[in-house]
């Protein structure tokens, strides 16, 4: 689980990479390990810390796909949507997966529990279609296995 | 103690790998056997995945694809000496899939334990960084150019000259940085690399620092790929250990220091200017050239800009010579391409060979066809911004010329096979999408021209005036294809006219379905 925000432990993490060259991406990246995201709050210290403009540093969260800006529910699906994942019927699949969960893409399910997201490709295309739940590869899916593999993961 | 290897890579993990070691463990303690698993990379048979493999005196013998379930009847069926089972494949050298391959750049992968500087010592590593400590550093740079490598991460543009530009250009530092942006569908021997054998790219890598005479390298890896960016980062640790990293790399005196950054999900970070940017801490924007990355490049430094499979081939050239590697290929393609088949094909895998044999062998012979069963249709070569080939053009050989005189890419080596339930209109539309969600915004041709060229393909299908809006699509991609900064909107019309002019059947119904 991401800590909840911190402004003190916020710096600590700016610091350690700090002497880094180009800090900016490790930073952020830590940021968002800690606190589930990269929140308007971290900015202005991200700013100060690297001697950038806040503008800037906005412009850099929101230019990268991964960086959020409020924390994901506590699961996270990534369905492959890439050519070799549509090869093998992941539009389809996808479509269903959404159905069954009642959201759409980039929603969260109305327990709060699980996020789905699209992601372009995972380098799994000879076992697709594939996905990615917490960071954990899926690949020859189905229905089936998904929902499968979201009962393990504990989530409805 | 008997070695039982267990694939860790991704692609193994994503159909079980894991549970199915688990449960070799457990079976092997509950019939008091002693066992050493051992977790690899991945041969690059993904059909047989996962493909656990069992030492024997007379080799190792090959059984998949095995699911947790199936690790009882292997024991029963004497597991531990290669005893027959229904999954048993023999040799996995001898296996069809991969005794046709040449295997310069993947000889290790799937056989070696990634993270034993031991395993890679025994199997040949190291040699190419010996050798290059033994010539002068332009002597390497003069080997990499005449062993006729090129640029693997799609452009094709010989590495050597690259090097020897950076080498001539005087700087008080210089940077090697590698590309693991693999953002093309239907590509993942980059990620294979980095999971199975981390060690070789360290050394090319090394072995280009100390070619062109940079002491600073990066690896800039996708996010997608967490488990290759993990062992990575621990091979890197183990390397640096023994100081194959280091100030002193094996007491030479040559300082070569290594870092690995992730990236955070912008396809377009893999065009190597907008990567740039990226590990400067920007937004990944594309810069416009010149100047070129070899004279200016990270921070303004002369920076050796190559893809993963390119710093993995130099080992070889060094430690076996550049007329061996130039030996094999074809016409102005020397060496070998890892061809990576993926999608609906029913032996999907990494296929290692000289350039020069066919489209239609690579799909039909070695891929064997569709998994569906269904017949091939299309054939998409160089991930979302390459053509799709249809049969009619299966006698293509695969060789960089051979493929743009035909407006295709070989691109990053990825071929992604769709059966006759394609619909070429879908896909040219997914591919306008793509471009359009992950333009970087600079240049207008493509942040514009992307979301146009949905719009136009919306009417297509939709059946408005079907005749003038493919004539404006065409136009739209000329627009694109001469008027973008980089490859992302410049090779975009690719993968789209290559649909409207082999498929034309796929958009021409729709015309005719609208003026009924």
């Amino acid at each position: 689980m991401p800590s909840a925000w911190n402004a003190e432990r916020a710096k600590e993490i700016i610091a350690e990479h700090a002497g880094l060259e180009g800090p900016m991406l490790p930073i952020l990246h830590g940021l968002q390990e800690e606190f589930g995201c990269v929140s308007a709050a971290a900015v202005p210290l991200v700013a100060e810390a690297l001697n950038l403009t806040r503008a800037e540093v906005h412009g850099v969260v929101t230019f990268y796909h991964d960086f959020r800006r409020e924390p994901s529910a506590p699961h996270l699906l990534q369905l492959c949507r890439a050519e070799a994942c549509q090869s093998m019927g992941s539009e389809d699949l996808a479509a269903a997966v959404l159905a069954k969960l009642g959201v759409g893409w980039h929603g969260t399910t109305r327990d709060g529990e699980l996020m789905v997201e699209p992601v372009y490709c995972l380098g799994l295309c000879a076992t697709s279609p594939a996905a990615l739940l917490d960071g954990e590869p899926l690949g020859r899916l189905n229905l089936d296995k998904i929902t499968e593999a979201l009962e393990e993961a504990r989530v409805p | 103690m008997t070695r039982i290897f267990v694939p860790k890579d991704a692609a193994a993990l994503a159909v079980g790998a894991d549970k199915v070691a688990a449960r070799i463990a457990a079976e092997a303690r509950a019939r008091a056997l002693p066992v050493e698993i051992v977790r690899t990379g991945s041969r690059g048979m993904f059909f047989l995945e996962p493909l656990i493999e069992v030492e024997t005196p007379r080799g190792r013998i090959g059984y998949g694809p095995v699911s947790a379930s199936d690790i009882a009847s292997l024991f029963d069926s004497g597991l531990m000496s290669g005893g027959a089972h229904s999954l048993r494949i023999g040799k996995p050298e001898e296996h069809p899939f991969l005794a046709g391959q040449t295997r310069l750049t993947f000889a290790r992968c799937g056989v070696v334990d990634p993270l034993s500087l031991s395993d890679y010592a025994a199997h040949d590593g190291w040699k190419g960084l010996k050798r290059a400590l033994e010539i002068e550093p332009s002597a390497i740079v003069a080997e990499v150019t005449k062993s006729g490598l090129r640029g693997r991460g799609g452009a094709g543009f010989p590495t050597g000259i690259k090097w020897k530009t950076v080498a001539d250009t005087a700087a008080d530092r210089k940077y090697v940085v590698c590309n693991a942006d693999e953002g093309d569908s239907g590509t993942f021997a980059d990620r294979m690399v980095m999971e199975g054998d981390p060690f070789a790219l360290i050394e090319g890598m090394t072995i280009c620092g100390i070619g062109v005479g940079a002491t600073k390298g990066y690896v800039y890896c996708r996010s997608e790929y967490p488990h290759a960016g993990k062992t990575f980062s621990e091979a890197l640790l183990v390397a640096r250990e023994a100081a194959y990293l280091g100030p002193n790399i094996q007491g030479s005196g040559y300082a070569f220091e290594l870092e690995l950054r992730m990236g955070a999900g912008a396809y377009i970070c893999g065009e190597e200017t907008s990567l740039l940017e990226s590990l400067e801490g920007k937004r990944g924007i594309v810069r416009a050239k010149p100047p070129l990355p070899a004279h200016k490049g990270l921070f303004a430094k002369p920076t050796v800009v190559n893809n993963v499979l390119s710093l993995v081939a130099v080992p070889t050239v060094l430690d076996r010579g550049a007329d061996f590697y130039a030996g094999f290929g074809f016409g102005r393609s020397r060496g070998t391409m890892p061809i990576q088949i993926a999608g609906n094909v029913r032996y999907g895998g990494l296929y290692e060979t000289g350039f020069g044999l066919t489209l239609g062998e690579i799909v039909d012979t070695i891929g064997g066809g569709t998994l569906s069963g269904r017949p091939v249709r299309a054939v998409q070569c160089g991930g979302p911004l390459g053509a799709y080939f249809p049969r009619l053009l299966f006698d293509t050989p695969y060789d960089y010329e051979a493929f743009s005189a035909l407006d295709g890419l070989v691109g990053h080596g990825g071929l992604v096979v769709f059966d006759d339930t394609v619909d070429m209109v879908r896909m040219a539309r997914f591919a306008m999408e793509f471009c359009a969600i992950e333009s970087c915004g600079k240049c207008t041709p493509c942040r514009i021209g992307a979301t146009r060229g949905v719009e136009v393909i919306d009417r297509i299908l939709d059946g408005v005036k079907p005749a003038e809006n493919i004539a404006l699509l065409e136009d739209l991609c000329h627009t694109m294809k001469f008027g973008s900064l980089c490859a992302l909107g410049g090779f975009v019309p690719y993968p789209v006219m290559s649909a409207v002019r082999h498929f034309r059947e796929d958009f021409v119904p729709r015309a005719l379905a609208a003026a009924e």
